[in-house]
C-alpha cells in the first residue's frame, strides 16, 4: 500500500513494487488524464507534477511517491473552475486528437509557476520533452502565453 | 458497396441519386433521431480521428434543422446500426457524411414542417423554425420535440429535400469551438484507452524478434499473480488482472520463447536498388497519357526522387477492448472503418460478420491505416480465452512504431521537356512502390496482422492501390496539374511486400508533389522565370492561381531578399487533383542541419464548415509534412524494424516547429473539397525548394538530412 497526496487529497493504492505511478493512477486510483505513450520518458504523455516539478509517471515506481504530492490534470482545474491554462487551451482551440495535452498542460503549469512571463523560446524549450503528432504546437504555445498574461493580470499564484 | 478506399464510388443502381453516403444508407432514421426532451442525435458512420469531424457534422445538422448546436449529440459509430460509410479517410468525411447529413436534416425538417402544416393549416412557407420550435404568423404551432414520437424519420430520404442556400447559413462557416476539446483539456475518460468495464482483464502481446519467425518452443515457468498465456501458433500474449502483471508476464514469456527467425527484409542502404529490382517482377500500369501537338523539344531533364518507409507514429499506442459473450464478439476500437474491421475479424474467426459488434471510441490522432485494426483483432483473439470477460489490450511503443502498417518506400523517375521558349511541353514519369492500401474489409483474406500468425494462418497479399477515381495510391497526385501537351505517367506496383504497407496521410502524394514541384523549379530556372510566375503560366485553373498568389503575398515572395544560410521555397498541389488546393511558402535555415522556420499556407477547401477547424488541419498537415521532410525514416535490418522507439524514429519537437500562418480563400457556394491531407505534400515541396534557395542543391531523397543533402551535392558535383 502506497499513500501520498493526490490532487490535494490523501490517496492510497494497493499496488506492488513493480507497478508504475502511471499504472496506479490509471488503475486503482481511477484517473484518466495521465496517458501512456511510450513507457520510456520520450514523449511526455504521462507527465504529472511531483512535489511541484514535472515527472514522468510511466517510469516512476508508485512506491517512490509515498508521502509526496502528486498533481494531475484532474487536479489543475475542472470545467466549472478551470485552470487558466485549461481556459486558454480552449480559447486558442489548442489541440486536435488531444492525447498529448494532459502532459503538456502539466509541464506548462510547472513552467508558469517558475516563470510567470516566459517568452516563446522558453515555452518551446519547456515543452520539448512533449511530442504532439497532430501539429497543434503553435496553438499550444499561444495558449500558454495567453494563460501567462491572464495569470499576471489576475495576480494569481499558479 | 463500401470499397474501403474512403471514397464511395458512385453506384449506378437506378435509384435517384442522393448526396454523399445517403445514397447507400437511405433511411433517415439511420442518420438522426429527434427526442421529445429537445435533443437531436446524429449518427454519422465517419469517426473522430482528432480532425474535428464531430464538430463540423454537428454544425451541419444544427444548421439545416435550425436548432442550437447544444441540442446536437453525436452517436459514436457502431455496427450494425450506424450507416456504413466505409472508412474515415481520403479527406472525404465532410463530402460523404456532411453532404448526407445536410440532406437528411433538410429532409427531416421538410417532413416535420409538412406534418405541422397539415395539422394546423398554416402553409409550410409561413412557418419559421427557431431553435426547434415552429412558429406560424400567430405564434408557436409545434416543434420537432412534440412530434418526436411520430416515427416520421422511418422513411427513405427524398431527393426533393432542399438544403439551405449558402446565403441563409448562419452556423456553418463559423468557427464554433470543438465539441471534443473540453474533455481533452480536463483529462476526461474519452479514449478507448480509458474504457474500464467491470471485471476487465489486461493483455500484452509478445512479438517475435523478426518479421519472419516461428515460435518453436515456450519454456514453462511461473508467471506473476494470476497471469496466463494465450497462444495460437505464432500469436503469443499474456493476460492478467492488472496492467503490471500483464506487462511482467509478457516480459517473462518473451524471455522463455524460442523463435526460429529468417532474413526477410531488404538491405536498407541499397533500398533504391531493391525497389528497381523488385519492380522488374512488379505490376506495371499506365496512370495517364496524352500526346497533344506541341512545339519541338529544346531541352530535356531527367531526375529521380526517393522516399523511405514512413511510420504513422501516433502518440498513443493502439488499444482495443474485446469481449466474447455467447456467440457474440464485441470490440471497442479506434478503427477508421467499423464495418470493414468487422468483416476482417469475421473472416479471421471464420464466422458471420453479424456475430461481431464493432463500437468506435476515439484513440490518439490517426493519420491513416495504423495499428488500430490490428490491435482490435489481437484483443478479440485473446478475449476468446476468457468468455464473458472483457479484455483490454494496449500495444507497446515498440509495437506501434515497429508493427503497424507503414507507408511504402517509393522511387520516381521524371523526364521533362521544354520548348525553345522554356515552356513545359512533355512529361514522363514512372513511380515504383508497394501498394498504399492493405485496409481490412475488401479481400477474401483478412489483412489484419495476427491473421498470418495463427496456427491456421491466412496468406498475406501485397498491398494494392486505390483506383485513380478514388485518388489513386502510389500515383496519387502524380499527374501534374500544370498544362503539359504530352504526358505519360506510369507506375509499377511491387508484388512482394517484405514490410507491410498501407495508407498514410497523402499516400503517394508526399513523393509525387515534391518531385513535380522540384522539377518545375528547375525548369523555371532554365527558363529564367520566377518559380511563382512559371507555375502560373502553366496553370489554367483560377483557383490554383489564387492560392499561389495568396501564399506568395502572405510571405512577401515578390520582395524576398537573399539571406546567407536562409532560403525560401514554394510548393503547390490540389490534393488528388480533385480535392483541396494548397500553396505553401517555406523559409528554412541551413545550419548543421536544416530547420524550417516559417510556413505561409493558402488553402481553398471549397465550402468551409468550420474555418478554425480547417486552419488547424492545414497547419497540422504542414507540420506533419515538415517532420517527414526533415526527420522521418523507418530503419530496419534484414530481420526486423529497428526504429521502434522515439529515439530511433524522431518526429518534430516544439523547438523545431516552424511558425505557421494560414489563410483560407472563401468559396461558400462551392462543393466541399476536404482538408486533412491537402497541406502535407506542398509543405515538403516548399521545404525542398527552400533548401535549394539556401544551399544551391536540390534534395533527391527524403528525409532532407545532412547525409542526404550531402549525397545530392556529391551527385550534382
Amino acid at each position: 500500500m502506497v499513500a501520498f497526496t493526490l490532487n490535494g487529497a490523501p490517496a492510497a493504492a494497493d499496488v506492488p513494487d513493480n507497478a508504475t505511478l502511471l499504472q496506479a493512477l490509471r488503475g486503482p486510483l481511477g484517473l484518466s488524464s495521465p496517458r501512456f505513450g511510450c513507457g520510456t520518458e520520450q514523449c511526455g504523455s504521462c507527465m504529472v507534477l511531483l512535489d511541484g516539478k514535472p515527472a514522468y509517471a510511466c517510469t516512476l515506481s508508485a512506491a517512490a511517491v509515498a508521502g509526496r504530492q502528486v498533481v494531475t490534470v484532474e487536479g489543475l482545474g475542472t470545467p466549472e473552475s478551470p485552470h487558466p491554462l485549461q481556459a486558454a487551451f480552449l480559447e486558442e482551440q489548442a489541440g486536435q486528437c488531444g492525447y498529448c495535452l494532459s502532459g503538456i498542460l502539466i509541464s506548462a503549469a510547472a513552467l508558469l509557476a517558475a516563470n510567470p512571463d516566459p517568452d516563446e523560446a522558453t515555452i518551446r524549450r519547456a515543452l520539448d520533452p512533449h511530442l504532439c503528432r497532430c501539429g497543434s504546437h503553435n496553438r499550444i504555445i499561444r495558449a500558454v502565453r495567453r494563460a501567462a498574461r491572464r495569470m499576471q493580470e489576475q495576480g494569481r499564484a499558479p | 458497396m463500401s470499397n474501403g478506399f474512403g471514397a464511395m464510388l458512385p453506384a449506378e443502381d437506378g435509384r435517384p441519386r442522393l448526396p454523399g453516403s445517403l445514397h447507400l444508407n437511405r433511411r433517415l432514421s439511420q442518420w438522426l433521431a429527434i427526442h421529445a426532451d429537445g435533443r437531436v442525435t446524429i449518427k454519422p458512420g465517419k469517426v473522430e480521428l482528432g480532425q474535428g469531424i464531430l464538430t463540423a457534422l454537428s454544425q451541419i445538422a444544427a444548421e439545416e434543422l435550425d436548432v442550437s448546436l447544444s441540442r446536437i449529440q453525436v452517436q459514436a459509430a457502431a455496427t450494425p446500426d450506424s450507416p456504413d460509410e466505409a472508412v474515415t479517410s481520403g479527406s472525404l468525411s465532410v463530402q460523404h457524411s456532411g453532404s448526407a447529413l445536410r440532406h437528411a436534416c433538410a429532409d427531416a425538417r421538410r417532413i416535420f414542417l409538412s406534418v405541422t402544416s397539415q395539422r394546423t393549416g398554416v402553409p409550410i412557407e409561413a412557418i419559421r423554425v427557431e431553435d426547434g420550435t415552429f412558429l406560424g404568423p400567430q405564434g408557436e404551432i409545434g416543434s420537432y420535440w412534440s412530434l418526436a414520437d411520430a416515427d416520421l424519420l422511418e422513411t427513405e430520404a427524398s431527393p426533393e429535400a432542399q438544403p439551405k442556400p449558402a446565403s441563409a447559413r448562419r452556423l456553418t462557416g463559423t468557427s464554433v469551438p470543438r465539441l471534443d476539446l473540453p474533455d481533452k483539456v480536463f483529462g476526461a475518460a474519452r479514449y478507448v484507452h480509458d474504457l474500464r468495464l467491470p471485471g476487465m482483464l489486461h493483455a500484452r502481446m509478445v512479438r517475435p524478434p523478426a518479421r519472419r519467425a516461428r515460435l518453436t518452443a515456450l519454456r514453462e515457468g511461473p508467471l506473476p499473480g494470476d497471469a496466463r498465456v494465450v497462444r495460437d501458433g505464432n500469436f503469443l500474449a499474456a493476460l492478467a488482472s492488472t496492467e503490471w502483471d500483464a506487462e511482467a508476464a509478457a516480459a517473462r514469456l518473451a524471455a522463455r520463447a524460442e523463435w526460429q527467425t529468417e532474413d526477410s527484409l531488404p538491405d536498407q542502404p541499397s533500398l533504391t536498388a531493391w525497389l528497381r529490382e523488385a519492380a522488374s517482377r512488379g505490376e506495371h500500369s499506365v496512370v495517364q497519357e496524352r500526346s497533344d501537338p506541341a512545339a519541338a523539344v529544346s531541352h530535356s531533364i531527367k531526375r529521380s526522387f526517393t522516399r523511405p518507409y514512413l511510420a504513422h507514429a501516433s502518440i498513443g499506442p493502439s488499444c482495443a477492448v474485446a469481449r466474447w459473450q455467447g456467440e457474440t464478439v464485441e470490440v471497442w476500437t479506434h478503427s477508421q472503418g467499423p464495418y470493414n474491421l468487422r468483416a476482417d475479424i469475421a473472416k479471421t474467426l471464420r464466422c458471420a460478420p453479424e456475430r461481431i459488434i464493432v463500437r468506435h471510441m476515439e484513440g490518439a490522432g490517426c493519420y491513416g491505416h495504423n495499428g488500430a485494426d490490428d490491435v482490435a483483432l489481437d484483443a478479440a483473439l485473446i478475449a476468446r480465452a476468457v468468455p464473458g470477460t472483457p479484455v483490454r489490450l494496449l500495444w507497446s511503443r515498440a509495437e506501434e512504431l515497429g508493427w503497424s502498417p507503414f507507408s511504402s518506400a517509393m522511387l520516381v523517375d521524371v523526364e521533362a521537356d521544354l520548348d525553345a521558349q522554356g515552356n513545359l511541353i512533355g512529361w514522363r514519369s514512372h513511380i515504383i512502390s508497394n501498394g498504399h492500401s492493405s485496409r481490412p474489409g475488401r479481400g477474401k483474406d483478412p489483412t489484419l496482422l495476427a491473421a498470418s500468425m495463427l496456427a491456421d494462418p491466412f496468406p498475406v497479399h501485397p498491398s494494392i492501390n486505390p483506383p485513380m477515381a478514388a485518388g489513386g495510391g502510389a500515383p496519387r497526385n502524380a499527374v501534374p496539374l500544370y498544362r503539359i501537351p504530352a504526358l505519360h505517367v506510369a507506375t509499377t506496383r511491387l508484388l512482394e511486400m517484405p514490410i507491410r504497407t498501407s495508407a498514410l496521410r497523402g499516400l503517394g502524394a508526399t513523393l509525387n508533389v515534391w518531385s513535380i514541384e522540384s522539377v518545375m523549379d528547375e525548369l523555371a530556372a532554365m527558363a529564367g522565370a520566377d518559380p511563382l510566375d512559371y507555375r502560373l503560366r502553366h496553370l489554367d485553373d483560377p483557383r490554383a492561381a489564387d492560392v499561389l498568389n495568396r501564399a506568395a503575398a502572405m510571405a512577401g515572395w515578390r520582395n524576398r531578399t537573399k539571406q546567407e544560410g536562409r532560403g525560401m521555397g514554394l510548393g503547390f498541389a490540389r490534393y488528388k487533383n480533385t480535392g483541396a488546393y494548397a500553396a505553401i511558402v517555406a523559409e528554412v535555415e541551413a545550419a548543421e542541419r536544416i530547420l524550417c522556420r516559417r510556413l505561409w499556407i493558402a488553402g481553398d477547401v471549397g465550402e468551409v464548415v468550420n474555418p478554425d477547424g480547417v486552419m488547424n488541419q492545414l497547419e497540422g498537415g504542414a507540420i506533419h509534412g515538415t517532420s517527414v521532410a526533415l526527420l522521418e525514416q523507418v530503419r530496419f535490418d534484414r530481420q526486423r524494424i529497428t526504429s521502434d522507439a522515439w529515439e530511433t524514429y524522431p518526429i518534430l519537437r516544439f523547438s523545431e516547429v516552424p511558425q505557421v500562418q494560414v489563410e483560407l480563400i472563401a468559396r461558400p457556394e462551392a462543393p466541399f473539397l476536404g482538408a486533412g491531407e491537402a497541406a502535407m505534400s506542398p509543405a515538403i515541396a516548399a521545404i525542398a525548394a527552400a533548401i535549394h534557395d539556401a544551399l544551391g542543391v536540390r534534395p533527391r531523397a527524403l528525409p532532407f538530412t545532412p547525409e542526404n543533402i550531402a549525397a545530392a551535392m556529391d551527385a550534382e558535383a
